[in-house]
Protein backbone atom coordinates (compact mmCIF):
# COMPACT_ATOMS: atom_id res chain seq x y z
CA UNK A 1 0.00 0.00 0.00
CA UNK A 2 1.70 3.49 -0.94
CA UNK A 3 1.42 5.93 1.89
CA UNK A 4 1.76 9.40 1.61
CA UNK A 5 4.28 11.53 3.30
CA UNK A 6 4.52 15.19 3.97
CA UNK A 7 6.57 17.89 6.14
CA UNK A 8 9.22 16.03 8.09
CA UNK A 9 7.75 12.75 7.00
CA UNK A 10 8.54 12.81 3.63
CA UNK A 11 12.31 13.20 4.38
CA UNK A 12 12.28 10.12 6.67
CA UNK A 13 10.46 8.11 3.91
CA UNK A 14 13.32 10.00 1.23
CA UNK A 15 10.21 10.79 -1.17
CA UNK A 16 6.19 11.94 -0.99
CA UNK A 17 5.12 8.42 -0.38
CA UNK A 18 6.77 5.31 0.73
CA UNK A 19 5.33 1.56 0.12
CA UNK A 20 4.36 -1.13 2.88
CA UNK A 21 2.99 -4.94 2.39
CA UNK A 22 0.21 -5.81 4.13
CA UNK A 23 -0.93 -3.08 5.22
CA UNK A 24 -5.06 -3.92 4.99
CA UNK A 25 -6.71 -5.29 7.03
CA UNK A 26 -3.83 -4.60 9.74
CA UNK A 27 -4.75 -1.49 12.41
CA UNK A 28 -3.38 2.00 12.84
CA UNK A 29 -1.47 0.98 15.67
CA UNK A 30 0.03 -1.89 13.52
CA UNK A 31 1.23 0.77 10.83
CA UNK A 32 2.32 3.01 13.36
CA UNK A 33 4.61 -0.01 14.91
CA UNK A 34 6.29 -1.20 11.29
CA UNK A 35 6.77 2.62 10.41
CA UNK A 36 9.00 3.07 13.37
CA UNK A 37 10.46 -0.55 12.62
CA UNK A 38 10.99 0.36 8.99
CA UNK A 39 12.02 3.84 9.20
CA UNK A 40 13.98 4.69 12.55
CA UNK A 41 13.58 8.41 12.16
CA UNK A 42 9.64 8.55 12.92
CA UNK A 43 10.33 6.96 16.43
CA UNK A 44 13.06 10.29 16.58
CA UNK A 45 9.82 12.75 16.08
CA UNK A 46 7.74 14.16 18.63
CA UNK A 47 4.59 12.08 17.40
CA UNK A 48 3.04 11.28 14.59
CA UNK A 49 -0.53 10.82 13.46
CA UNK A 50 -2.04 8.75 10.37
CA UNK A 51 -4.91 10.06 8.74
CA UNK A 52 -7.34 7.60 6.53
CA UNK A 53 -9.11 9.16 4.08
CA UNK A 54 -8.69 12.73 5.26
CA UNK A 55 -9.61 12.16 8.84
CA UNK A 56 -7.43 11.44 12.14
CA UNK A 57 -7.22 7.79 12.46
CA UNK A 58 -7.80 6.33 15.76
CA UNK A 59 -4.93 3.56 17.05
CA UNK A 60 -7.58 0.59 16.83
CA UNK A 61 -8.92 1.47 13.30
CA UNK A 62 -8.66 -1.08 10.70
CA UNK A 63 -7.40 0.11 7.29
CA UNK A 64 -8.73 -0.97 4.42
CA UNK A 65 -7.50 -1.68 0.46
CA UNK A 66 -8.25 1.61 -1.88
CA UNK A 67 -8.15 3.91 2.00
CA UNK A 68 -5.97 7.05 1.46
CA UNK A 69 -3.38 6.62 4.49
CA UNK A 70 -1.11 9.61 4.97
CA UNK A 71 1.75 10.28 7.61
CA UNK A 72 0.86 13.44 9.38
CA UNK A 73 4.19 14.24 11.63
CA UNK A 74 3.65 17.04 14.33
CA UNK A 75 1.76 20.47 12.62
CA UNK A 76 3.06 23.46 12.34
CA UNK A 77 0.47 25.84 10.82
CA UNK A 78 -0.28 29.88 12.01
CA UNK B 1 -16.39 32.08 -1.87
CA UNK B 2 -18.41 29.53 -0.84
CA UNK B 3 -21.31 31.47 0.94
CA UNK B 4 -24.33 28.82 -0.31
CA UNK B 5 -24.67 27.27 3.60
CA UNK B 6 -22.89 28.39 6.40
CA UNK B 7 -21.19 32.07 6.30
CA UNK B 8 -17.35 30.02 6.47
CA UNK B 9 -14.82 31.47 3.83
CA UNK B 10 -12.01 28.60 3.98
CA UNK B 11 -9.09 29.42 1.58
CA UNK B 12 -5.53 27.77 1.76
CA UNK B 13 -3.54 29.08 -1.73
CA UNK B 14 0.09 29.51 -2.88
CA UNK B 15 -0.83 33.26 -3.71
CA UNK B 16 -0.88 36.24 -1.05
CA UNK B 17 -3.85 36.66 1.14
CA UNK B 18 -6.28 39.58 1.72
CA UNK B 19 -7.23 41.02 4.75
CA UNK B 20 -9.57 43.16 2.75
CA UNK B 21 -11.17 40.03 1.35
CA UNK B 22 -11.71 38.51 4.99
CA UNK B 23 -13.15 41.76 6.04
CA UNK B 24 -15.90 41.80 2.94
CA UNK B 25 -16.99 38.49 3.63
CA UNK B 26 -17.71 38.93 7.49
CA UNK B 27 -18.95 42.34 7.50
CA UNK B 28 -22.24 42.08 8.42
CA UNK B 29 -25.60 45.21 9.23
CA UNK B 30 -25.75 43.23 12.14
CA UNK B 31 -22.34 43.19 13.75
CA UNK B 32 -20.89 45.47 15.70
CA UNK B 33 -17.79 43.76 15.90
CA UNK B 34 -15.27 42.27 13.57
CA UNK B 35 -12.24 40.81 14.94
CA UNK B 36 -9.17 40.18 13.28
CA UNK B 37 -5.47 37.77 13.76
CA UNK B 38 -2.73 38.30 11.27
CA UNK B 39 -0.12 35.80 11.45
CA UNK B 40 2.93 37.38 9.82
CA UNK B 41 6.50 35.67 9.17
CA UNK B 42 9.20 37.01 12.06
CA UNK B 43 12.75 37.08 11.51
CA UNK B 44 13.84 36.11 15.08
CA UNK B 45 12.65 32.31 16.22
CA UNK B 46 14.29 31.08 19.91
CA UNK B 47 16.76 33.88 19.21
CA UNK B 48 17.80 32.57 16.30
CA UNK B 49 17.60 34.72 12.97
CA UNK B 50 14.92 33.63 10.01
CA UNK B 51 15.89 33.92 6.75
CA UNK B 52 12.45 32.53 5.44
CA UNK B 53 9.64 29.84 6.01
CA UNK B 54 8.61 27.64 4.00
CA UNK B 55 5.04 25.91 4.34
CA UNK B 56 3.39 22.63 2.87
CA UNK B 57 0.02 21.18 3.80
CA UNK B 58 -2.14 18.35 2.78
CA UNK B 59 -4.67 20.61 1.68
CA UNK B 60 -7.36 18.35 1.32
CA UNK B 61 -7.57 17.37 4.58
CA UNK B 62 -6.11 21.05 6.29
CA UNK B 63 -9.41 22.44 4.12
CA UNK B 64 -11.60 19.85 5.78
CA UNK B 65 -9.95 20.73 9.12
CA UNK B 66 -10.13 24.36 8.48
CA UNK B 67 -13.77 23.86 8.11
CA UNK B 68 -14.45 22.14 10.81
CA UNK B 69 -12.75 24.99 13.32
CA UNK B 70 -14.68 27.58 11.75
CA UNK B 71 -17.77 25.72 12.28
CA UNK B 72 -17.39 24.83 15.44
CA UNK B 73 -16.29 28.30 16.25
CA UNK B 74 -19.46 29.58 14.77
CA UNK B 75 -21.64 27.38 17.25
CA UNK B 76 -19.14 27.87 20.53
CA UNK B 77 -19.02 31.71 19.79
CA UNK B 78 -22.42 32.13 17.97
CA UNK B 79 -20.12 34.21 15.59
CA UNK B 80 -22.11 35.69 12.00
CA UNK B 81 -19.16 34.83 10.03
CA UNK B 82 -15.97 33.21 9.95
CA UNK B 83 -12.58 33.63 7.10
CA UNK B 84 -9.81 31.21 7.66
CA UNK B 85 -7.07 31.81 5.06
CA UNK B 86 -4.18 30.43 4.96
CA UNK B 87 -0.95 30.52 2.77
CA UNK B 88 1.42 28.07 1.17
CA UNK B 89 5.12 27.68 -0.37
CA UNK B 90 7.80 30.10 0.12
CA UNK B 91 7.35 32.78 2.51
CA UNK B 92 9.57 35.89 3.35
CA UNK B 93 9.87 37.45 6.31
CA UNK B 94 6.83 39.98 7.02
CA UNK B 95 4.78 37.69 4.58
CA UNK B 96 1.48 36.84 6.23
CA UNK B 97 1.31 33.42 6.49
CA UNK B 98 -2.48 33.16 7.82
CA UNK B 99 -5.55 35.45 8.55
CA UNK B 100 -8.73 34.71 10.59
CA UNK B 101 -11.62 37.05 10.69
CA UNK B 102 -14.48 36.78 12.38
CA UNK B 103 -17.96 38.76 12.89
CA UNK B 104 -20.58 38.51 16.06
CA UNK B 105 -23.12 41.46 17.19
CA UNK B 106 -20.63 42.37 20.18
CA UNK B 107 -17.07 42.42 21.06
CA UNK B 108 -16.54 39.80 23.45
CA UNK B 109 -17.48 36.63 21.15
CA UNK B 110 -15.42 38.49 18.46
CA UNK B 111 -12.13 38.26 20.76
CA UNK B 112 -12.92 34.85 22.14
CA UNK B 113 -13.83 33.02 19.00
CA UNK B 114 -10.89 35.01 16.73
CA UNK B 115 -8.49 33.39 19.63
CA UNK B 116 -10.33 29.87 19.79
CA UNK B 117 -9.72 29.41 15.61
CA UNK B 118 -6.01 29.97 15.41
CA UNK B 119 -4.97 27.98 18.72
CA UNK B 120 -7.27 25.07 16.66
CA UNK B 121 -5.42 25.83 13.57
CA UNK B 122 -2.38 25.22 15.12
CA UNK B 123 -3.25 22.03 16.97
CA UNK B 124 -5.15 20.27 14.06
CA UNK B 125 -4.76 21.83 10.96
CA UNK B 126 -2.23 19.48 8.67
CA UNK B 127 -0.14 22.26 7.81
CA UNK B 128 3.85 22.24 7.99
CA UNK B 129 7.06 24.57 8.29
CA UNK B 130 10.40 25.06 7.41
CA UNK B 131 12.17 27.63 8.95
CA UNK B 132 15.31 28.29 7.65
CA UNK B 133 18.48 29.80 8.80
CA UNK B 134 21.93 31.21 7.68
CA UNK B 135 23.51 28.16 8.81
CA UNK B 136 20.62 25.23 8.12
CA UNK B 137 16.98 24.12 7.94
CA UNK B 138 14.08 22.62 10.06
CA UNK B 139 10.87 21.80 10.54
CA UNK B 140 9.03 23.13 13.48
CA UNK B 141 7.84 21.10 15.87
CA UNK B 142 8.65 17.92 14.85
CA UNK B 143 11.60 16.93 16.62
CA UNK B 144 12.10 16.91 20.50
Amino acid sequence: MKILCFGIAREIAGGPSLSLDGVAGTTVADLRRRLVRTYPGFGELVSFAVARNEEYAADDEVIEAGDEVVIIPPVAGG
Amino acid sequence: MDNSAAPIDVVLSPEPLSLEACRDFVAHPSCGGLCFFVGTIRDLNLGQTVTHLEFEAYAPMAVREMRKIADAAREKFSLRAVALHHRTGDLAIGDVAVIVAVSSVHRAPAFAGCEFVIDELKKHVPIWKKEFRPDGSHWINARP
